[in-house]
């Protein structure tokens, strides 16, 4: 039989829910479990994404859920309240308690608090891998008779031991008359009435869990140094920490940056070669609005789409890199003495640097951070990290406008810029998004992520990105097509169109800034992504882009471009950035936000600079 | 009574890397305490620390068979004893 998910009612179908502390490896065991099935569920109450699938189990169809990691059943994160509440209100048949087996000594006390919620229970100690190599011996009869749950050992990333969970878990599934009867720590019979008195249980006594610990847990003694040691004592040594964090970062960037541009270039021609050879012989006698309509609108807009996804998926990887090495709890250890003090914490720093090369991805990872406070205020600053595609307008501007030698330096002042307007940005609204949560965090020891899951999970994650944003940027970019179109009977972003409309409008507004009407309109197109703003520039101008150059400087003096730039440094990155924001946040109101106080420090930056000049000459 | 000849209480910010000692207390506000608490920072573990960051950044330690990561501020809510 096969299951469809959509044809079933949400209990008609049994569910099975994963819960574990962080680092344990929860997500794999997920992934291993449901394969590419897994989508974003969508749960009354839930804030935070809980992914799920439907996959057979047992004969039956089954749904798997992921639910936020949590230290403490009662614990205060949105993460912890998240999963306290998905349990409380929904129906659970089988808890997996997912733990590393390396750390029972600290860990066991959530197996033992997610038991005593009386919904039946399976116990997995992943990472089995790990804990053998570290010495440790456990005893999993000695344990599942102390806690009366099954144990099984695991190793999600190598795949030992899972038929035996999978087993374990359709055994629970089966119906167990003798279960219901079973009386529960609060003293009454299993029952509906008994989950809130079962639910407030306190946190069980240490003792009791260290003497099971003892008895089942073999750990020696001392624990072998290992690589993870010896390669900390250079990566997060005192004074060559920070300089090998930030030559490490740069040449994996560097790295991925240029695979990405290949594959970008690739997907580029392919999109034009179709462009050329399909699209325009099918609509060469369409009357003149509607062939533009459909070039530069709807297949203007899929192509900023489509090229957009490689850049994502190897920037997504590089991170989840980062992050399953276990490096991205050592850049945050070296960083975070800098940045507590912007209220922000060293995992920030790695998403800013990210955003470097596109704040789209960057923006997806600060789903690492889980204390919602600290990702907001992390995605209010990464979107002035100075991204590739802003690079390519300076790149062509400075080019144009400066000589030789001044050049470098104005680029080089415009990433300095893109810094200042991040670190003020943060330190002024780190008031608003306080983050509630101590930065505690497990540093795991260094692992190999296997490229495979890495490659997949980018991929999901770019596909869930795309399916949740397309609409919204394909909407903008026919709006902007509109606005620079209409009327038909002028040319296209010419003062006669509604965006020179605009433009007029806008005027005393922006020539405060040297900022001239023709060039605002080229602001309008810079919404899109910044990749178009010289093709717009061109249009405006009516040059080619070969002579758009002299153009420029024929028509631009020195300060008003550098104004221009800085003012494209700041204001909202692109579409595709708002759309990452508003799917990060669930929130239209901070996006709303974050895109206003761009756009606000971008006049007040540009502001300041224009007339400075005009002041000092 | 005889108090322990040699053992000092002190907060866990003030030692120094290498050191070691029995955690005798773990205070700050309830939801910082029960994040350490579910860590392992538990009344009566034996806990080292490894290295501290520069600019007075965060500590790492090791509690058991795991390492953390905390603000030295933070830290200072634990108390330890050193024999």
């Amino acid at each position: 039989m096969q299951p469809t998910s959509a044809s079933l009612q949400p209990d008609a179908v049994k569910r099975v829910a994963l819960v574990g502390m962080p680092n344990t490896g929860k997500s794999t065991v997920f992934n291993r479990l449901t394969g590419a099935a897994a989508r974003i569920g969508n749960w009354p109450g839930i804030t935070v994404d809980v992914m799920s699938a439907t996959i057979p189990l047992g004969g039956e169809p089954v749904e798997v859920v992921d639910l936020p990691g949590l230290y403490d059943f009662h614990g205060f994160s949105e993460d912890e309240r998240v999963a306290r509440r998905f349990i409380e209100d929904q129906h659970v048949d089988v808890l997996v308690v997912i733990l590393n087996a390396a750390q029972l000594d600290r860990q066991l006390g959530l197996a033992l608090q997610m038991r005593d919620l009386g919904i039946p229970t399976l116990l997995v100690l992943n990472m089995a891998d790990e804990a053998r190599g570290l010495g440790i011996h456990i005893d999993t009869a000695k344990l599942a008779a102390g806690l009366h749950i099954p144990v099984r050992l695991l190793s999600a990333k190598y795949g030992d031991g899972f038929e035996e969970a999978i087993e374990s878990i359709t055994t629970l599934l089966r119906p167990h008359p003798a279960d219901e009867a079973a009386q529960f720590p609060c003293g009454h019979q299993w029952g509906p009435s008994c989950k809130d008195c079962c639910l407030a249980q306190p946190v069980r006594a240490g003792e009791q869990l260290d003497s099971l610990i003892a008895a089942a847990v073999h750990t020696p003694s001392s624990l072998p140094e290992g690589w993870t040691g010896r390669l900390d004592r250079v990566l997060l040594h005192q004074t060559l920490g920070l300089p090998l964090f930030f030559v490490g970062m740069f040449a994996g960037f560097e790295v991925v940056y240029r695979i990405g541009t290949r594959l970008q270039d690739l997907l580029s021609w392919v999109l034009n070669a179709f462009q050329a050879a399909v699209l325009i012989p099918a609509i060469a006698g369409w009357p003149r609005l509607a062939h533009s309509f459909v070039l530069e609108g709807v297949w203007g807009g899929m192509s900023t789409i489509v090229t957009f996804l490689p850049v994502v998926v190897v920037f997504l990887m590089f991170i989840a890199i980062v992050e399953d090495t276990g490096y991205l709890a050592r850049a945050a250890f070296l960083m975070d003495g800098f940045m507590a003090r912007l209220g922000l914490d060293g995992r920030s720093f790695v998403m800013q640097l990210m955003g470097f090369g596109c704040n789209v991805p960057a923006i997806m990872s600060t789903r690492v951070m889980r204390s919602r406070a600290l990702r907001l205020l992390t995605m209010m600053v990464v979107p002035f990290s100075l991204c590739s595609a802003r690079l390519q307008v300076f790149l062509f501007l400075t080019a144009a406008m400066f000589s030789r030698r001044a050049a470098p330096l104005v680029l080089f002042s415009l990433y300095l810029m893109s810094f200042v307007v991040a670190i003020t940005t943060a330190w002024l609204w780190s008031g608003r998004y306080r983050d509630p949560e101590p930065l505690m965090l497990e540093m795991p020891p260094y692992r190999l992520p296997t490229p495979k899951q890495l490659l997949l999970q980018a991929v999901e994650e770019a596909r869930h990105f795309l399916k949740a944003a397309s609409g919204f940027i394909m909407a903008g970019v026919i709006a902007v097509w509109f606005l620079t179109h209409i009327p038909a009977d002028v040319p296209a972003a010419s003062p006669a169109t509604l965006a020179g409309h605009l433009a007029t409008v806008m005027a005393p507004v922006f020539r405060p800034l040297g900022i001239d009407p023709l060039l605002s309109v080229t602001l309008l197109f810079g919404l899109i992504a910044k990749e178009i703003v010289i093709g717009a520039l061109a249009v405006i101008y009516r040059t080619g882009t070969t002579n758009l150059a002299g153009a420029l400087a024929a028509n631009l003096n020195c300060a008003a471009a550098y104004s221009f730039m800085l003012f494209t440094l700041v204001y909202t990155p692109c579409l595709s950035t708002i759309a990452a924001l508003r799917q990060e946040s669930r929130s239209w109101r901070f996006t709303l936000l974050a895109m206003g106080w761009s756009l606000a420090l971008a006049w007040a930056v540009s502001f300041a600079f224009y007339q400075s000049t005009r002041l000092f000459g | 009574m005889i108090l322990n000849i040699g053992a000092m209480t002190a907060p866990l910010n003030r030692l120094l890397p290498g050191q070691s000692a029995t955690i005798s207390a773990v205070d700050g506000n309830g939801q910082i305490r029960q994040r350490m608490i579910a860590l392992g920072l538990r009344h009566g573990k034996r806990v080292t620390v490894i290295r501290r960051a520069l600019m007075n950044g965060p500590i790492q330690v090791r509690v058991g068979t795991t390492d953390l990561i905390l603000r030295r501020s933070d830290a200072a809510n634990v108390r330890v004893v050193t024999t």
